[in-house]
């Protein structure tokens, strides 16, 4: 498809979806539709009309993970004629606790044609569009401009700005949500749709009015550092099939929904709800399991939809690079690295336990003690290391003695100053324990070398051990 | 003796992960004292929060709550009464007695 400026754009792509709805409108449901769909046409409030509109729409839903699938599935499921799907990953064991649109026999296969073989056995119904890339400022417009609403099941703070901006810019309702651990969060966003710059009202907010800055490099986990409770995913994965159809029964996704007067708004998305979904494995569920808490409306200063965002943001913009998704989000770099003589291979490592040259060592693994329990290289002992952290700023604060940190009795004699190496899961961890120790005179002043084992276990996996069973 | 500091109560939360920072307890009752004690204003969210990081911040890594300069760390959105703090005001809001304040942790996995 064909972009053009940023003024024509906007209206073209909402023509493509305009055109369906009038088309599909006069005809009637076929057999295999009204079996198939009579359970939910009957629910007050759907009916006939109802379904011919989800029949007539558009769905994109960007990431076919753990938020994608189940997403996916109610989409299909409930009719929706036409449906993409994009995600450049293939499909891993360790997806699927969580992914269960894929399947054991398709692991290696691309994500999307897997959950596409998956769907069309559900429902051969829909047309599906399968994109197996990910989405990026060069391609999202073009692919975006074709759908009538957008389900953001992606997984990276950097890609969210991306998805939000570009549907500001081409008025695309978007359902938006994440998982992380045992949380979940979700939020409808610029529903209905409405165009760039319009402030004049109180008007729907882009995912850049409710989370106007990304959270700090450092302080962002991904699902496979911190793991992932797939019931809490999932449920925010159907939750949001939930809200999209919703959203297209009742024609909410066309830009003429937007009510003259939008404070008198009976569906209230000019304040969405951001639902947060705590699960606790250790407690019953309780009244804050689910919260639900009134967003703002758009904002006049965001610099996507707000009043001057015409200048600040642009489709010919974001192709080319501006704003810079990845800076503003904030690249992973490791916060420090150690000295060169501070660190040892992990077969180097291995190498000299081998030959006899470290006799007595003390090995600290910092993993957390999950991580630990799957397995750890032999004599090693588990000091998590926000434990360690812990300690060390009880130790500077209230004073102590620095080397009950390690949990090992360690002689008295000056002259047994067995060595220190830290290993954790990828090597970052550790390098910071290794300064940490340092800093609170552990080395004793340098007698005794504290090292980093560098790339951690899956350095150990790769190069030692290749059956160490590492996640 | 020392004067008594009159204090409020003040209902706190943490969710989407940040419970983790504040002895892994997701709600939270505060007695927070009714004036900032450095310049007798009254207590708003920012002397929450510093009172917070003073009394109840037990984890090592402050920079999930809280940047160098004290402020908030970017990302995290906080609820008022169940309302989003840019419409109450953000740190200038002046605690009642009784108010909710959640500190929600933004996600972005999936
Ligand atoms: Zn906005």
């Amino acid at each position: 498809m064909q972009l053009n400026s940023t003024e024509d754009s906007r209206p073209n792509g909402v023509a493509i979806a305009t055109n369906g709805e009038h088309n599909g409108f006069s005809r009637r449901l076929t057999d295999e539709e009204f079996d198939r769909y009579s359970r939910q046409m009957i629910v007050p409030g759907m009916g006939r009309e109802a379904q011919l509109r989800l029949i007539n729409s558009k769905v994109l839903i960007i990431g076919g993970g753990g938020l994608g699938c189940p997403a996916a599935q109610y989409v299909a499921g409930a009719g929706v004629g036409t449906i993409g799907i994009i995600d450049g990953d293939v499909v891993e064991p360790s997806n699927l606790h969580r992914q269960v649109g894929h399947a054991t026999s398709r692991i290696g296969m691309k994500k999307v044609d897997s959950l596409i073989t998956h769907l069309r056995d559900l429902n051969p119904l829909p047309t599906y569009t399968p994109y197996t890339y990910p989405i990026s400022p060069e391609n999202a417009a073009d692919i975006i401009s074709q759908y009538d609403l957008v389900l953001d099941c992606t997984d990276n703070p950097a890609t969210r700005y991306l998805i939000s901006d570009v549907c500001v810019l081409l008025c695309k309702p978007l359902v938006s949500a994440a998982s992380i651990q045992k949380s979940g969060q979700l939020i409808v966003l610029n529903c209905p749709p409405t165009p760039q710059g319009k402030v004049d009202k109180k008007y729907p907010p882009c995912y850049r009015c409710c989370f106007r800055k990304p959270p700090p490099a450092n302080t962002q986990l991904s699902c496979g550092e911190a793991g992932i409770m797939g019931p809490v995913v999932g449920l925010m994965g159907v939750a949001q099939a939930g809200e999209a159809i919703k959203i297209l029964a009742s024609a909410l996704h066309l830009p003429s929904s937007i009510p003259s007067n939008p404070e008198d708004d009976p569906h209230n998305l000019i304040q969405p709800t951001l639902l947060i979904y705590s699960y606790d494995l250790t407690a019953a569920p309780g009244p804050f399991t689910f919260r639900a808490l009134k967003m703002a409306p758009r904002k006049k200063n965001c610099f996507a939809c707000g009043e001057n965002s015409p200048q600040t943001l642009t489709l010919e913009g974001v192709k080319s690079g501006n704003p810079n998704y990845i800076q503003f989000c904030g690249i992973q770099t490791p916060k420090i690295v150690l000295p060169e003589q501070d660190r040892i291979t992990a077969s180097a490592y291995h190498a000299a336990r081998q030959n006899g040259q470290l006799q007595n060592h003390i090995l600290l693994d910092t993993r957390e003690k999950e991580h630990f329990s799957f397995g750890s290289i032999d004599g090693a002992v588990n000091v998590p290391f926000g434990k360690l952290l812990m300690k060390a700023a009880t130790i500077k604060r209230h004073g102590g003695d620095a080397e009950e940190i390690l949990p090992v009795e360690i002689s008295e004699d000056q002259k047994d100053v067995p060595p220190i190496f830290v290993v954790c899961r990828r090597g970052l961890d550790s390098q910071e324990a290794v300064e940490k120790l340092k800093e609170l005179g552990v080395d004793r002043g340098g007698k005794r070398k504290i090292v980093d084992i560098i790339g951690g276990m899956k350095a150990w996996k790769e190069e030692v051990d290749p059956s160490f069973p590492f996640i | 003796m020392a004067p008594e500091i009159e204090t409020m109560p003040i209902w706190v939360d943490f969710a989407g992960g940040l419970q983790t920072l504040f002895s892994n307890k997701p709600n939270h009752m505060i007695s927070l004292p009714i004036f900032n004690p450095s310049d007798f204003s009254p207590a708003n969210v920012g002397f929450l929060i510093s009172h917070l990081v003073k009394n109840h911040l037990k984890h090592p890594q402050t920079e999930f709550f809280v940047q160098e300069d004290g402020h908030l760390t970017p990302g995290i959105l906080v609820l008022i009464n169940d309302v989003d703090w840019e419409l109450e005001g953000e740190e200038e809001y002046e605690l009642k007695p009784g108010d909710n304040v959640i500190f929600v942790s933004t996600m972005h996995g999936g």
